[in-house]
């Protein structure tokens, strides 16, 4: 998930240029940051091959679930609109569309949620409609966040840039302002406009096919809009589009874990990604997106195999945090510190099991403010 | 017409494999189908320069372990962004139970 664009609209004067166009660019090409190589932990070819497995069944079987509980809890919201019963509905349909569809719009994005082709396709543009992103536009966008992953001036989807404004981050649990952002993002790509950092990733071949889809997404919400204004109720707003808003704690809660208050440009996902141990309901929800490291070093490997590759590779990375809350209470201090130090970051530990950080490396991020 | 360069013998390259080959100066990815065919190809993607052969074969496709976009190995053709551009292939096959390609 990402709500750099968030970010990008609210920097402090004395903030990193997070930009794609700016000095921090040119100098993460000059310093060989850019499209470089990256740590990985060792596995042998024939267990990489059965990780990188794809299989249907997995992500059918749990789109259909995903599919069939936001039929039902949407018709039994409906059913009991205008009572305190509805409440618990909206609550699970919230979550299930506004925040479980960032880890289907991400999976399907790398094509390993399922093994057939249009299958990825059609959840993903689903997806991508539900989390309210152009399907073209961020499969780019998170092409260039596993390239250059943390690296400043050249990851678009870096969430927590320095110093972070942690009021403008608490807000993000209720949507606010990134929805109306995404929106307006939206809006200007049906205009057939592109920002500078959006030329920089997506190829002007790509461009048109974002046009078009920005203007299907456009229409849909503004149908929904208009539905609301003419029956005079908020209910065609709380099925499609108003989930982004009431429903995407979940989503901000996880995502914000994946790199928060970790090192920058860094080319080992040890030090600038977390790993954590998650109750299930929550994996679930976020299709195991808790193994980040895992997921970074190998993108090619599905979702529902990730928890084995965790335990082939954990003697490689540093501990995971044993749960949400644990995540939390490492990165808070860390970013509350960094809002006056914006050069400080969590250092992660090894263990000795562990092939050692490449130290040149671990040492740019207190050097580049 | 170049010269035929032997790569390996047959039976290293495990049925819907790829495996790295460097040879002056260059590097290629040859692959294995579950017919027994051989293919080549370049061996780095033409959207940032990894290498294929870390990638999985599915069927006639070699996926990026990067980005995962994807070519038809046998043609070289781009089928799934972030790729747009083709991937050169070389011609391949086998002679005694040996690989070669002509490069």
């Amino acid at each position: 998930m990402t709500l750099a664009d968030t970010d990008r609209h609210s920097r402090p004067r004395a903030a990193r240029d997070y930009s794609l166009t700016g000095p921090q660019a040119r100098a993460a090409i000059e310093t060989g940051l850019a499209s470089a190589e990256w740590y990985h932990s060792d596995i042998p070819r024939k267990a990489m091959k059965d990780l990188m497995r794809r299989k249907d069944g997995p992500a059918l079987r749990d789109t259909a679930l995903w599919i069939g509980l936001l039929i039902l809890s949407a018709l039994g919201g409906i059913a009991t609109w205008g009572t305190w019963a509805t409440v618990p509905f909206w609550a699970v349909y919230g979550v299930l569309y506004g925040s479980a569809c960032d880890s289907r719009w991400h999976e399907c994005g790398h094509g390993t949620a399922f093994r057939t082709s249009w299958m990825n396709d059609a959840v993903y543009v689903l997806a991508s409609f539900m989390v309210m992103r152009n399907p073209t536009s961020w499969r780019w966008s998170h092409a260039r966040h596993h390239t250059d992953t943390i690296i400043v001036g050249r990851d678009p989807e870096i969430a927590l840039m320095r110093p972070p404004n942690l009021a403008r981050k608490s807000l993000a649990f209720i949507g606010i302002p990134d929805v109306f952002e995404q929106f307006w993002i939206l809006a200007r790509n049906a205009a057939g406009r592109f920002s500078a950092d959006e030329r920089d990733y997506i190829p002007e071949s790509e461009r048109p096919k974002a046009i078009r889809w920005a203007r299907v997404f456009v229409a849909i919400h503004l149908a929904a809009v208009a539905g609301a204004l003419a029956t005079g109720s908020l209910l065609p707003l709380m099925l499609i589009g108003g989930p982004r808003i009431y429903g995407c704690w979940h989503m901000v809660m996880t995502g914000l874990l994946q790199h928060g208050g970790l090192a920058e440009n860094v080319l080992d996902h040890r030090l600038n990604s977390r790993s954590l141990h998650m109750n299930p309901v929550s994996r679930w929800i976020y299709w195991n997106m808790n193994y980040h490291v895992e997921h970074h070093m190998f993108p090619m490997v599905p979702y529902h195999a990730l928890p084995r590759l965790h335990a082939l590779i954990k003697h490689d990375l540093p501990p995971a945090n044993s749960s949400l809350l644990d995540a939390y209470r490492e990165m808070i201090p860390a970013l509350i510190r960094q809002r006056h130090a914006p050069g400080h970051h969590i250092p992660k530990a090894l263990p000795p099991t562990a092939q050692p950080f490449r130290a040149e490396f671990h040492a740019l991020d207190g050097e580049r403010q | 017409m170049a010269d035929w360069t032997r790569v390996c013998a047959l039976d290293d390259i495990d049925e819907e494999d790829v495996i790295r080959f460097d040879h002056d100066g260059r590097t290629f990815a040859v692959y294995r189908d579950l017919d027994g065919g051989v293919y080549c190809t370049d061996g780095l993607c033409t959207h940032e320069q990894v290498h294929l052969a870390d990638g999985l074969v599915m069927d006639d496709t070699i996926e990026c372990p990067k980005h995962n976009g994807r070519f038809n190995y046998k043609t070289g053709a781009p089928l799934r962004s972030p790729v747009c551009v083709a991937l050169a292939t070389y011609p391949a096959r086998v002679v005694d139970g040996e690989v070669e390609v002509q490069l």
